[in-house]
């Protein structure tokens, strides 16, 4: 009895520690005070300061529109990418699957300088396409990865199956594999989308310092002043609760897909 | 039935990186016909059938359908469906897109000309695969499952979709690899009925694959008899069951007594430590392999058979009793129908044509090997002490290792090539991998008081050996091979190697 409930105030400790942070903000994001500590009364002022906030509204689009961007690219080339290796010969494929994982467990800010200097060494400026290339190296050996399981658990001759058939390899891959495969691909595009999403160490390396996303942005400003303007503290109640719908979406699909 | 070949393989090898799966196969097949191929797991059947589908190019020899080689087609050209081990359904698709997939790609001639007088084609329109998919849904009894997802299906509603999807787009060949495999054994005699009705309405040319004799021997035209990637007998399931033409496949189908035997004359063979009166002509003093089904020996009153026996085991299979009798201490397998007591001495009796004799397939042991300097033959899985003196009458091994010749002349035998044989009686195998030459047993038939063990090295050397000892195969041995029973002949003169 006695362990359950040091087991159980454990938990709730560790819970807090991680939650308190995000519930303070989010319930002072519902005032006007400058200052977290001090309640000035319920107000929506500072979301009224977020949406007039040209910048927070601009870093906002771009950052949805190079995670879109990215987990498309990311997606379609990783998903070919995971087909391409999983029907390659035996040898090469140990070799390309080593290949593809390595930006998993390499460090970010490594990836980050590597592509840096490559840019710098081609003489390529900093530009949309750089940050997006910034990303797809990010977020690709992701989808690989959430697509090679899928492929391990086809029927080994699926794929002969509809040569047999009479369709030739290109549609064989549209109308078998890539359907059967579908699961893995979505996982892998909300995976991607969740990475580049939040991510800073790569964007800010490769891209235009005119481009700025709400990552960069939060880091420009508390860098610049020292403190976080208030307004921030209601993006942040927005991106957390898009977040956890986002996440209620992917467990749903997870739960259906285990139902079925 | 017309016996025209619809498909021919001629000297087919298949190697996976320089192993050797599939050897020398050579097969026609007529149209209509329903071939088997039966034998043991990893013999290569699987191969063979992926070669004429397509998916695998033979590393040598030709594949013809109707005459042409079509060894440079792709497998979705190729008038040939498959279903498969394991069925590969397509999950994302309902049972009848599964089996309009194949009808939605083709394309067939619109009876229109373009104006270079070329035929124009079509696909098929939806009234037409509509038509097709139900009647090959109706030839395998799935009406009613049209809009079924395939999970939500049976192993036998599976594998009966399967079918369906290949039927349906009228193959010339259809080629089904252990359709079978994953049903019980009431699902699958139900569908071997199934499968040969549907093979004698549809008329279309069966290559069917199992290693199940009894399924091969009920369903098939043809069968053909593999081992090791070698075709071992090509007949129908009566000539295969009656004549085998060697042990393995007389212990592959059916049970079997296999004994080995000589030839006293042209009618008389003994074996069992008896004279039989048997019909197969072979040469005089000849060793020969003896098959008698045990469905083929009479039991009689003791002294009235060709011989005496005693009965050790009785076990009631349902139709009749097997038995186990022993003579002398060679055990002889019998089914009867009439029931004798354990312990009970009887006679024994097999008509001349009962006994099966086949050509033994080995004799002995044969290699290509070298010697090395300290005289060791040298053989591709390993080295052997062996006996150099045997080269030359009169000779003996001086201190320095070279052959003396009885006229004094000195031989340096380094790195000649000999012939070398061995006995069946004289390789001797132990557990472990501890000698020089370690190998896997890959097959251990059972002759009368003995067993036939084949032992395959990593070099694909194999050695052949009798012994009275019980092995498993896949056991993991080491193999010995006594000094003087190593016979060697020169592959040169002998005088090729005088010393200068
Ligand atoms: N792609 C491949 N690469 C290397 N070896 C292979 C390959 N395909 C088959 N083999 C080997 O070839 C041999 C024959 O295989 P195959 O599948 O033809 O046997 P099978 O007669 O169909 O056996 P089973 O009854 O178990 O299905 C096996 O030893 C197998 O390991
Ligand atoms: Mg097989």
């Amino acid at each position: 009895m006695v362990k359950k409930i040091l087991a159980r105030s454990y938990l709730s400790l560790i819970l807090i520690i991680m939650y308190a942070p995000i519930a303070l903000l989010i319930v002072y994001s519902f005032t006007e005070s400058t200052n977290i500590g001090t309640w000035s009364g319920f107000s929506f002022d500072l979301y009224r300061q977020m949406f007039a906030n040209e910048e927070i509204m601009e870093a906002l689009l771009n950052t949805i529109l190079i995670a879109i961007a990215s987990s498309v690219v990311s997606t379609i080339l990783g998903t070919l990418g995971a087909i391409g290796i999983f029907y390659s010969r035996r040898r090469m494929k140990r070799v390309l699957n080593g290949i593809t994982q390595i930006p998993v467990l390499n460090a970010e800010i490594v990836t980050a300088i590597s592509l840096t200097i490559l840019f710098v060494t081609l003489g390529i400026t900093f530009n949309f396409i750089t940050l997006l290339i910034g990303h797809v190296v990010l977020t690709i050996p992701f989808v690989v990865l959430s697509v090679m399981p899928k492929l391990q658990q086809l029927d080994p001759n699926m794929y002969e199956a509809a040569l047999d058939l009479g369709a030739t390899p290109s549609i064989a891959l549209r109308k078998v594999i890539i359907p059967e495969v579908l699961p893995g691909v979505l996982s892998g595009f909300l995976l991607c989308i969740t990475l580049s999403l939040d991510d800073y160490i790569i964007t800010a390396f490769t891209r235009n310092n005119s481009f700025s996303t709400l990552s960069t942005y939060v880091y420009g400003v508390t860098a610049k002043r020292g403190a976080l303007p208030p307004s921030l503290r209601a993006l942040t109640t927005l991106i957390t609760i898009l977040m956890f719908i986002f996440l209620l979406l992917t467990n749903f699909r997870k739960a259906k897909a285990v139902k079925n | 039935m017309a016996a025209e070949k619809i498909l021919e393989l001629k000297g087919v090898y298949k190697d996976f990186d320089g192993v050797s799966v599939v050897e020398d196969f050579n097969l026609y097949v007529k149209k209509g016909e329903f071939v088997t191929f039966l034998g043991p797991s990893g013999c290569g059947k699987t191969t063979t059938l992926r070669m004429i589908a397509g998916f695998e190019m033979p590393t040598k020899g030709e594949i013809l359908l109707n005459g042409k080689d079509i060894s440079s087609i792709p497998p979705h050209k190729r008038p040939i469906n498959t279903v498969f081990q394991r069925y590969a359904l397509f999950p994302h698709l309902d049972v009848y897109d599964n089996v309009a997939f194949g009808l939605k790609l083709k394309k067939i001639n619109s009876g229109k000309v373009n104006k270079k007088g070329e035929p124009i084609l079509r696909h098929l329109t939806k009234q037409e695969i509509d038509k097709k998919v139900n009647d090959a849904l109706k030839k395998v009894d799935l009406e009613e499952f049209e809009y079924r997802d395939i999970d939500t299906l049976s192993g036998g509603q599976q594998q009966r979709v399967a079918i369906a999807r290949a039927i349906v787009n009228e193959p010339e060949i259809l080629l089904l690899d252990e359709p079978l495999g994953a049903l019980d054994l009431k699902m699958r005699k139900d569908m071997q009925l199934e499968l040969k009705e549907m093979h004698k309405k549809l008329g279309i040319t069966f290559i069917y694959v199992t290693h199940d004799q009894e399924e091969a021997l009920t369903l098939s035209d043809t069968i053909v008899v593999m081992n090791d990637g070698c075709i071992q007998q090509i007949g129908t399931p009566k000539d295969i069951y009656d004549e085998p033409v060697n042990a393995f496949v007389a212990d592959f189908i059916g049970e079997s007594n296999i004994y080995s035997g000589t030839i006293i004359d042209d009618n008389h063979v003994h074996f069992l430590y008896h004279k039989f009166e048997c019909v197969d002509k072979f040469p005089k003093n000849e060793k020969v392999d003896v098959v008698v089904r045990p469905e083929d020996v009479e039991i009689m009153e003791k002294d009235e058979g060709i011989l005496n026996a005693k009965i050790v085991s009785k076990i009631f299979k349902g139709v009749h009793y097997e038995y186990i009798l022993m003579v002398g201490k060679m055990e002889l397998m019998v089914q009867d129908t009439t029931s004798y007591d354990v312990d009970t001495e009887v006679g024994i009796y097999v008509k001349p044509f009962n006994i099966q004799i086949m050509n033994k397939e080995f004799k002995s042991n044969q290699y290509i090997g070298y010697l090395d300097k300290y005289n060791n033959l040298i053989l591709d899985s390993g080295k052997l002490e062996c006996d150099i003196t045997q080269l030359l009458k009169g000779s003996h091994v001086d201190e320095e290792g070279y052959l003396v010749g009885p006229d004094g002349k000195i031989y340096d035998l380094t790195d000649a090539d000999v012939k070398v044989e061995v006995g069946l009686g004289d390789i001797d195998i132990e557990d472990g991998e501890e000698g020089e030459i370690v190998g896997e047993i890959i097959s251990m038939v059972y002759l009368g008081d003995h067993y036939r063990v084949i032992v395959r090295t990593e070099e694909e050397e194999d050695f052949v050996l009798d012994t009275i000892y019980t092995w498993n195969e896949e056991d993991r041995v080491s193999v010995h091979i006594a000094k003087e029973k190593i016979k060697l002949t020169l592959t040169k003169e002998i005088k090729e190697y005088e010393k200068a």
